[in-house]
């Protein structure tokens, strides 16, 4: 048995950690196009404030991880499959032959269709290289602009100022991070910037980028002009879906997947960024990019090519945790609510709190909060557990922050 | 043999030693607020439960960690943070359905209990047994794996599979 997993990511290596742990006598290649060690994009931020060396960002700490569990590996891009003859080709034209193929190529970012983005220090935060890049340019007192202010700018965001730079961020949506959080929540963390000399723009676009002396001249659609030495940008991702051209396997945002991670062509799965799996608590299917569920997809996929048909995946939950200058956000599930469904909220403007807590009928579907960092997974698992909150449902409607004891109480069956 | 923490909140009487006893074991100073076991209070039952990780098979912060800081201790069967290795991303936090695992803001990693390396401090100064230490297979610890597994009725506890 010859299993394929081309992409090595976190859904990529804990798929063949996974598929060694079941399969002990099965050839496993893994095949990257990075010229790194498989690592973690997530480590990024840490590398840039010099927390970590490259090497504190690999997914696997020891050296031998790989012999060690006879998982070949090889850095060349694939560039095409042919799910008829059960073969890929690498960009070298050699072919390799495989029994389970899994499709583990995670995304790139989204170029804003802008003149000037592919200019000289116009950079993405998105691999290793990009880190290198960034960290020569954004030396102390060095103006950045960061376009976006998703998810990942404002991930960034934070190791960009610590580094001692001017720090623009520049959001064209009325809000920060408006697909993890409501308007509350987006005010008070860009609230929580400006205080931290961050200077943050919302609706507003980036029309263009000239080069201008030795650095970079930044247009608004305000008609405003900020001059820059970086200018980042974090619009979004896409799926790395190129090199399946030809092979006729369904693709929507994402690689489409059933409820056992394979694809529309028997004996190849997909896991990921690439792949639009199966949501919960909506039971939708979707591409949802986040760590948590590329090793959750991962580790399913390599059970059911091991295995044909044994686990199901019912669905994983979306869900991200954020530190903004030291202020921690986070989010759940159908945080913005659903039709019909009762909430919680706490603000606290002074004391930059909130929690917002979302049910459908008797049990909790989403939530988000910032200032809270204290037993915070308790939301995940009581979305995911779906238990139904009886009693407890009006006491988080009364005080949302009793979450463990709710827990502890419904789920638990402790009290 | 390994050996778990049992929990009889029915012997609890909210005294908190467990979070002192933690506290001053892994901190070295008595602050409930860095304990990694909790004692919760029910009010309108009258009832505290004392709680913290289960040590579970799952073991979802070990899985999501990003860095490999997480890792099994073979004599305990806990699941420890490595601090050197530990960036503070915290997804762990997030990704522990049981939120048992939390970022300590002063040192920027996370915690959670790592059963003192087999010898529990909270079990050794809880003064009415409601925490005790004992062999995994005679305890309430495969109720608590049941626990474990309803809490991922939904995504997750289709993903177990022999062996892990
Ligand atoms: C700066 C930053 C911070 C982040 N922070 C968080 C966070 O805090 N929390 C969170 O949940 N997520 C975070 N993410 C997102 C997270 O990193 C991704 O969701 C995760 O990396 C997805 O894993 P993956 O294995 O699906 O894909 P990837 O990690 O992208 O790995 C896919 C690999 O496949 C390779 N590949 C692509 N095409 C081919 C080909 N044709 N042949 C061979 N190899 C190929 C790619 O080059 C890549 O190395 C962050 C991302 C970035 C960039």
């Amino acid at each position: 048995m010859h299993h394929i997993v081309i992409g090595a990511g976190p859904a990529g290596v804990t798929a063949c950690e996974t598929l060694r742990d079941l399969d002990p006598s099965a050839r496993i290649t893994l095949i990257g196009d990075e010229p790194e060690p498989p690592y973690s994009r997530m480590a990024i931020p840490y590398l840039l404030v010099e927390q970590i060396d490259e090497s504190g960002t690999y997914l696997r700490r020891s050296n031998d991880f790989y012999a060690r569990n006879r998982i070949d590996v090889m850095s060349m891009p694939v560039s095409s499959i042919n799910p008829a003859d059960k073969v890929i080709s690498l960009s070298t034209h050699d072919t390799l032959d495989y029994d389970r193929l899994l499709i583990a190529t995670g995304s790139t970012p989204v170029q804003p269709p802008i003149s000037g983005i592919n200019l000289p220090g116009v950079h993405n935060c998105w691999n290793l290289a990009d880190a290198r890049a960034i960290a020569t340019r954004a030396t102390p007192g060095t103006r950045v602009v960061l376009i976006g202010a998703g998810f990942i700018g404002c991930i960034i965001l934070e190791s960009l100022h610590k580094r001692g730079i001017e720090l623009t961020v520049v959001e064209r949506e009325d809000r920060m991070v408006p697909r993890m959080m409501d308007e509350a929540a987006g005010g008070l963390l860009k609230r929580w910037c400006e205080s931290k000399d961050i200077t943050i723009l919302t609706r507003t676009g980036v029309s263009g980028i000239e080069q201008e002396g030795a650095g970079l001249s930044v247009s608004l659609d305000n008609g405003d002009t900020l001059a820059a030495g970086l200018v980042i940008t974090a619009t979004g991702v896409q799926p790395n879906t190129g090199f399946l051209q030809g092979a006729d396997i369904d693709i929507d945002q994402g690689i489409l997947v059933d409820n056992y991670l394979e694809t529309s062509k028997a004996d190849i799965f997909a896991a990921g960024d690439v792949a639009q799996g199966r949501d919960h608590p909506t039971g939708g299917f979707v591409v949802q990019a986040i760590q948590p569920t590329a090793v959750e997809h991962g580790r399913i996929a390599a059970a059911n090519m091991v295995k044909a048909r044994s686990v199901v995946h019912r669905g994983s939950l979306n869900m991200n945790i954020l530190d903004t200058h030291g202020l921690i956000s986070s989010s759940f599930g159908q945080w913005m609510g659903v039709e019909g469904g009762d909430s919680a909220v706490l603000l606290d403007q002074d004391r930059y709190l909130y929690l917002n807590l979302q049910f459908g009928g008797d049990h909790l579907v989403g939530a988000s909060s910032i200032g809270y960092t204290q037993h915070i997974g308790v939301l995940r698992g009581l979305i995911c557990s779906r238990a139904p909150l009886g009693a407890w449902k009006q006491r988080l409607l009364d005080d949302p922050t009793r979450l463990m004891e709710a827990y502890l109480g419904s789920v638990q069956g402790l009290a | 043999m390994q050996r778990s923490l049992l929990i009889d909140p029915g012997k609890c009487t909210g005294c908190v030693q467990c979070e002192l006893a933690c506290s001053l074991e892994k901190e070295g100073i008595f602050n409930p607020s860095k304990s990694r076991i909790r004692v919760f209070t029910f009010h309108y039952e009258g009832r505290f439960v004392p709680y913290t990780c289960t040590q579970c098979s799952e073991a979802w912060c070990m899985q999501a960690c990003p860095v490999d800081a997480i890792a099994l201790d073979a004599g305990t069967g806990a699941k420890v943070i490595l601090d050197a290795a530990c960036v503070g991303c915290k997804v762990c936090t997030i990704s522990c359905p049981f939120g048992t695992v939390n970022y300590n803001s002063d040192t920027g990693k996370v915690i959670k209990c790592d059963l003192c390396g087999g010898d529990p401090a909270c079990a050794k100064a809880c003064p009415t047994a409601a925490i005790t230490y004992v062999d995994a297979d005679q305890t309430g610890y495969d109720k608590m794996r049941v626990w474990a597994g309803k809490t991922d009725a939904g995504a997750m506890a289709s993903t177990q599979y022999g062996g892990t």
